[in-house]
């Protein structure tokens, strides 16, 4: 079986697979890092959306043999000492979630999104979350929260 | 999904050398379609060979009167680049117009077309806009290239390196996406430039489509007007839960006349 190496969440990671083991099994089953979900596993829903070398991508439609060499940067990577990411605070100041699934993939997709437009227009900020599916809020709070997230973030 | 060994080649050669080792290999790019097709069993290769490691294949360049575009190039780099965004935007605009965000991160142009799904955007691009496809082997012009639905002229173990898209005069691409998947119920790319006048049609029928009459029309008159009368027969085009033939054929018209009024 291939044996797999990265970096996840800063630290070094490595671990047996095979070939088809998908990204995101290697991160939950392997590693233990089961903030990151399975949704729908087609590529759609955007639970399973982690950074890998800086970019968003869905982990499910990633095989592990894919991220060897390359930094992965998972939910739980995002606080430092434990205070949370600003996008992730604004999740929570604003109400962002009810069930709470699609969260991670959500922050992670609104992390990405505002690594590269640091002030997105509410249509940009709809736009951008087409690869994300929530089936609880309406998208209206996650929208405010990101919005106010790029806000905090501008200081 | 079934297993396989996994290759990621540094080298064209090295790739095309596992590739014909293998009992029944399966060339990989972002993998975008073909993980999910894996995930469904609906492909069982024995060996999955992964070219997105290879240097060569990937960036956007460009040379005289065309730009080149790297095969493993994703669909993101295609959108954000400055050299597409001035040169071709209506390519970059189509690449952003593609999936998700995430999806395009991953997906590439070399592995669009070689897949040639029929509801794809990049064939309309590449076809509208006269391109031409490299490969290992060769240089194949895009009208030659996609033959039919998921069928391309590549050979058996032939890998597309490139694509080298002319500098057009005026083009868009106009589509009625799927509102869930955003792939192309119709999309129409318009262009006129150094290949001539083209009008290339994808989503509508078994695979992508040029429409001669509305070309020789838009010759004449590169207005939405000139094609206001022509239709493209129902007959042929692809009906399902998403849109009848019919409304398929509707839609070829409407894009097409976006598109040319969004030219200019």
């Amino acid at each position: 079986m291939p044996t797999v190496s990265m970096t996840v969440n800063g630290q070094p990671a490595a671990g047996e697979v095979e070939g088809r083991t998908l990204l995101v099994e290697f991160l939950r089953e392997h590693l233990g890092l089961t903030g990151t979900h399975v949704g729908c596993d087609t590529s759609q829903c955007g639970a399973c959306v982690v950074h890998v070398d800086g970019k968003s991508v869905k982990s499910c439609t990633l095989l592990a043999v894919q991220a060897v060499g390359t930094e992965v940067t998972t939910i739980e990577g995002l606080a430092t000492n434990g205070t949370l990411h600003p996008v992730q605070a604004a999740f929570k100041e604003h109400h962002g979630l009810q069930c709470g699934f699609c969260t991670p993939g959500m922050v992670m997709s609104a992390v990405d999104l505002l690594s590269q437009n640091a002030s997105p227009s509410e249509p940009e900020i709809r736009e951008w979350l087409e690869g994300n599916i929530c089936r609880c809020t309406g998208y209206h709070n996650i929208v405010k929260a990101i919005d106010a997230a790029a806000q905090a973030m501008k200081g | 999904m079934y297993n396989f060994n996994y290759y990621r080649p540094l080298s064209l050669e090295e790739a095309a050398q596992v590739l014909s080792a293998a009992s029944d290999g399966k060339l990989m790019s972002g993998g975008m379609t073909l993980i999910p097709t894996l995930k469904q069993r609906l492909a069982n290769p024995s060996d999955l060979v992964d070219l997105s490691e290879i240097a060569d294949l990937s960036g956007i360049e460009a040379k005289g009167d065309t730009v080149v575009i790297g095969a493993t190039t994703t669909h993101a780099e295609v959108a954000d680049s400055e050299v597409v965004k001035s040169q071709i935007p209506a390519l970059a605009a189509l690449a952003e117009s593609i999936g998700d965000p995430q999806v395009r991160n991953r997906g590439t142009i070399g592995g669009s077309i070689a897949n040639n799904d029929p509801a794809a955007d990049y064939p309309a691009g590449l076809l509208g806009l006269g391109a031409t496809i490299k490969t290992d082997r060769r240089q194949i012009p895009a009208d030659d290239f996609f033959t039919g639905m998921f069928e391309t002229a590549l050979e058996e173990g032939e890998i597309v390196t490139a694509v080298s898209v002319p500098i057009p005069k005026k083009a868009a691409y106009a589509k009625f996406p799927n509102p869930a998947s955003r792939y192309a119920i119709v999309g129409v790319m318009v262009a006129q430039g150094p290949a001539g006048t083209r009008v290339a049609v994808t989503g509508a029928g078994p695979g992508v489509f040029r429409v001669a009459k509305m070309e020789t029309a838009l010759e004449k008159n590169f207005s939405a007007n000139a094609i206001e009368g022509i239709s493209v027969p129902a007959k042929g085009l692809n009906a399902d839960m998403h849109a009848s033939a019919d409304y398929r054929a509707h839609l070829v018209g409407v894009m097409a006349r976006r598109a040319v009024t969004a030219a200019g």
